[in-house]
């Protein structure tokens, strides 16, 4: 078996990246993803790796293009506000088609806003915060064993789309200690006949996102909406006692784990109600949440935020079942018992087939 | 099996510690576990508490409002919590620090454990937090003393790998002092 650890879950993310075989990282401090940085650290010159402190956000998403443009695996880390600062690059990366893991570990905004857990960036995350029509992999992990496996999905993910993969979790998610069984990465990293490695005895080869001349930013976003429509099937979701229930509550991340135990209380009570927790929020699992509201008939959308991902549940259940929606901005973390009382108001307010 | 418990202090006290070292005890015992740091603008002298969860099976939530357990080493964190603790729940107060008024709780388990004369027995305050820990291992019956004291090396930084054998004695009179009972 694998060695299992109890480690924070920042810490699981730089072991995650390491075992992917990730040997560049840049960032620049903010709270509370610091412990990756930290890490990264430590621990990149061990094996051959670099770690840069850069002078800014935006210098160190673009360290990312660079280091990634070679064909390395390489990674940036931030929080909110930092996210926000690297969405440029973000749009670089995409429109050039180069590869890399983008972790925010989200406090809470607008603006500095504070240091509180919070799911305020699913918009900023799942829509792109940069300009132009493209699309980044969101991935949203629940525990510290998920931000190690995940993390490690990511960097597959990246380069088997040629695009960013963003990981979504939240300053709960990046404080928590919990055991992580570090299994092994077995996968070998794909060739990339397309980096840019120096062209002695070759043709050149350009990574670029500037298309001027006639029709050809055209074919290029055919190109890359082609690309998109076939990352759908990389959707993930996990169900949660969802196989008898009148209910299904839809979250992600670090809420979906705390309903899970107010879950556990409704049903010591005897009330059918389950989880659908998306693990990709792009691709979302549209398809997961249609069948769930036309077998279950009704739905919840629990965030810790005002309202966001309620829309891609409402789109994709297309009113195939009535949607409800929690929401806590960020301040406090909900407790369990809370959520509990909050899912016994829906069930109470009746509505299901 | 299902235990949760709220260690609240002053920072400085080491109730992250005794957090971290209890999560650890806990896992090599072979249970789930989660450990969540409160998570704020905290600062030496200021208020400092966590949530340590264990279980049989995955932990959902890391944090809860109403714990099976406090731990309180303070005034504030005995005023707080307490009160919180479920009716059959258990409490132990740091009683070198917090008078009895201070401690309303629904349980009647509630123990007192003089945590600075016993940890200067042993030749440190400093020691107070794993004395309040061995008391808290030995009265929830969660793990054995000597569990805890196992985990210390994979809890503890290197350079305080010296510290153990004198944290071990602390965590032992912590256990002692509550099967007298």
């Amino acid at each position: 078996m694998a060695q299992r650890v109890l480690i924070k879950g920042n810490e699981a993310i730089g072991k995650g990246a390491l075992a992917a075989g990730c040997r560049f990282y840049f960032g620049y401090p903010i709270t509370p993803q610091n412990d990756i940085p930290e890490f990264m650290s430590a621990e990149l010159p061990k094996v051959g790796g670099t770690f840069i402190q850069a002078e800014s956000e935006v210098a160190s998403i673009n360290m990312l293009l660079g280091a990634a443009a070679t064909g390395a695996r390489a990674m940036t880390s931030s929080s909110s506000p930092g996210i926000s600062l690297k969405q440029e690059g973000i749009s670089y990366l995409c429109g050039s088609e180069i590869p890399g893991v983008i972790v925010n570990m989200s406090r809470s905004g607008p603006g500095l806003g504070g240091i509180h857990p919070s799911q305020g960036d699913y918009f900023q995350a799942t829509r792109g915060g940069g300009h132009g029509d493209y699309r980044t992999l969101v991935l949203a992990p629940s525990t510290a064993q998920e931000n190690y496996d995940l993390t490690m999905l990511a960097f597959d993910l990246a380069d088997k789309y040629r695009n960013p993969v963003l990981i979504l979790g939240d300053a709960l998610l990046g404080n928590i200690k919990e055991p992580v069984e570090l299994k092994p990465y077995r996968k070998k990293p794909p060739r990339k006949d397309w980096a840019l490695t120096g062209c002695k005895g070759r043709q050149q080869q350009i990574l670029k996102s500037l298309y001027l001349a006639d029709g050809e930013l055209t074919e290029r976003n055919w190109v890359l909406w082609k690309k998109y429509q076939s990352m759908q099937k990389e959707a993930r979701w996990e169900e949660y006692r969802l196989e008898d229930a009148k209910l299904a509550v839809v979250a992600f991340g670090s809420v979906a784990r705390i309903l899970k135990s107010s879950v556990d209380m409704l049903r010591d009570k005897g009330h059918q109600v389950g989880i659908l927790r998306p693990i990709t929020l792009y691709p979302f699992p549209s398809q997961a949440v249609k069948e769930t509201a036309q077998r279950v008939g009704r739905l919840m959308v629990v965030e810790l935020n005002t309202g966001q991902m309620v829309e891609d549940v409402k789109l994709a259940a297309e009113c195939q079942a009535q949607v409800d929606f929690y929401g806590r901005p960020p301040g406090s973390i909900p407790t369990p018992d809370e959520l509990a009382k909050e899912i016994l108001k829906v069930i109470k307010k009746g509505g299901a087939r | 099996m299902y235990f949760d418990t709220i260690i609240a202090g002053f920072g400085g006290q080491g109730v992250m510690l005794m957090g971290n070292v209890l999560a650890a005890a806990a896992m090599q015992a072979g249970r789930q576990v989660t450990y969540m740091p409160v998570y704020g603008v905290e600062m030496r002298g200021g208020t400092a508490n966590c949530t340590v969860v264990i279980s049989d099976k995955p932990v959902g939530s890391p944090i809860v409002h109403e714990p099976l357990c406090a731990v309180v080493m303070n005034r504030p964190s005995a005023e707080k919590f307490a009160p919180r603790v479920k009716r059959k729940g258990l409490v132990l107060v740091n009683s070198s620090l917090v008078e009895d008024q201070y401690v309303q709780a629904r349980t009647k388990r509630v123990y007192k454990v003089p945590t600075l004369e016993m940890a200067q027995e042993v030749g440190n305050p400093r020691l107070a937090n794993m004395v309040m820990l061995g008391a808290l291992a030995q009265v929830s019956g969660l793990v054995d003393v000597e569990q805890v004291i196992a985990s210390l090396p994979k809890a503890l930084d290197k350079r305080y790998h010296k510290m153990i054998p004198i944290n071990s004695e602390a965590l032992r009179r912590g256990a002692a002092l509550m099967s007298q009972g």
